[in-house]
């Protein structure tokens, strides 16, 4: 535990999201629109994981994450944990859970998609599969893993 | 069981088991005793975005036998798409001019945006490569005809079964009953995975053939789809394979008699037009009891019976 805290800098107040699913860090920025927070953000890739082999984390200054918002990354962070900190201590720690429905984020990958054509807010909903989650489309009802979606949306 | 009563009928997977039996028990009934009267009075908006002659007659003489009018379109290229008018707005206002909808449109989940945008039952009749319910309906309306019973029943599907939305939409139904399944295609042109999975997970039992002759002998219905030829990058490939999925008469010599061929029709050259005399052949059955499952089914989600 020591060594992992090391091995991104600490920080005295705001959120650490741990356990990302390596290569998702930088989604789960664009998602919460992190570039655009005033203070510090410092973001780990691949780092070693007992539990995940590799891993990516986010350090967030200054910030509260909300449990709504730990529930919508939840999708790159499957295993994810969110420990918030105050004055360098973790007082609240809880894991990111996947919510059924997801709204709006995801970019349906078929190109003959009704949300492709017209002003849609996506749903998909979730079917977690022993650990490979996979996510139906509501309007087209087409199936994807989550390496099939290439594009997600800003807030 | 929940009424139908204002709902739309996207997805086959909108309808329980007692639902479908429920509306194959109504097309039953208006099958024997028409009801020209039953919807006086009320209008069906037929918004065909897309031209489908054959499904649209359907609805719309299934609507004047049942004594209600029909107001829409044939080709939505030609109205107000082309005028860039977004479904959803075309949606919302002609359901506030009608009681019901019909539509099909050429993309992939209009039907469920369009429930959205009216508050008026939607009936799917075809949204790209998606849904068909109605054809769904009418399929297992006919087994159940021709056959007395679904349950115990030898079912095969054959052409192409992975692009084939009908032969998809027929499998995900048959679940809800206790039939065993063939399926019948070019290893190319098989059976998606994902419906394979759901079969598994119903419990029902399948084989997977690549001849029509492996299993024809065996069935009690041989349920015929059209493989197109846009399909094949090689068309050396599609002419071979043409040839090989194409039920002869011939081929009927050592069938149950109680054998039923079906096909969603139109055809092209997989079905022998010979076999049209025989006793298999149910497929003009089958297209006409269309107009009955779709009686049904407006009727009920009319709340009219
Ligand atoms: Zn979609």
């Amino acid at each position: 535990m020591e060594q992992k805290t090391l091995s991104v800098s600490a920080i005295k107040d705001g959120t650490v999201i741990d356990h990302i699913s390596a290569g998702h860090a930088l989604k789960i920025v664009r998602l919460l629109d992190l570039a655009s927070h005033k203070q510090v953000v410092t973001i780990g890739l691949n780092l070693p994981s007992g539990s995940l082999g590799v891993k990516d984390i986010i350090k967030v200054a200054g910030k509260e994450l909300s449990e709504e918002e730990a529930d919508r990354v939840a999708m790159f962070a499957p295993q994810g944990t969110v420990n918030i900190i105050k004055d360098f201590q973790v007082v609240k720690k809880f894991n990111t859970r996947l919510p059924s429905l997801i709204t709006h984020i995801i970019v349906c990958p078929n190109p003959k998609c009704i949300t492709n054509h017209e002003a849609i807010e996506t749903k998909f909903k979730t079917i977690g599969n022993n650990g490979q989650l996979k996510l139906q489309c509501h309007y087209c009802e087409k199936i994807f893993l989550q390496s099939d979606i290439l594009e997600y949306k800003n807030n | 069981m929940a009424s139908l009563a204002g709902r739309s009928i996207v997805s086959i997977k909108d309808l329980s088991k007692e639902e479908i039996l429920s509306v194959l028990g109504k097309a039953d009934r208006l099958k024997i005793n028409p009801e020209p009267r039953l919807l006086e009075g009320m209008v069906l908006g037929s918004c065909f975005f897309e031209p489908s002659t054959r499904t649209r007659l359907s609805f719309e003489t299934a609507m004047s036998k049942l004594g209600g009018k029909v107001v829409g379109f044939a080709d939505g290229a030609v109205t107000s798409a082309k005028k860039g008018e977004t479904m959803w707005d075309s949606m919302r206002i002609i359901g506030q001019y009608v009681d019901v909808i019909a539509m099909r449109h050429p993309l992939e989940g209009a039907a469920r945006r369009a429930s959205e945008a009216t508050n008026k039952p939607v009936l799917n009749g075809g949204d790209g490569a998606n849904q068909h319910p109605t054809q769904t309906l009418l399929d297992l309306f006919t087994i159940r005809e021709c056959q007395g019973r679904i349950d115990g029943l030898d079912i095969a599907l054959v052409g192409d079964l992975k692009y084939g939305r009908t032969t998809h939409s027929l499998a995900q139904a048959l679940t809800h009953f206790n039939v065993r399944l063939h399926f019948v295609a070019p290893d190319s042109l098989q059976m998606p995975d994902y419906i394979c999975e759901e079969l598994k997970n119903a419990g029902v039992e399948f084989h997977i053939y690549d001849k029509m002759e492996d299993v024809i002998n065996e069935v009690d219905i041989f349920y015929l789809t059209r493989i197109q030829g846009e399909r094949f990058p090689d068309q050396m490939e599609y002419e071979r394979i043409k040839n090989v999925f194409r039920l002869k008469k011939e081929m009927l010599s050592d069938v149950r008699n109680n054998l039923k061929i079906m096909h969603p029709l139109p055809r092209v050259n997989e079905l022998d037009e010979k076999i049209d005399d025989t006793s298999h052949a149910y497929y003009f059955e089958e297209a006409q009891n269309g107009l009955f499952v779709r009686q049904a089914l407006i009727a009920s989600v009319l709340g009219k019976i």
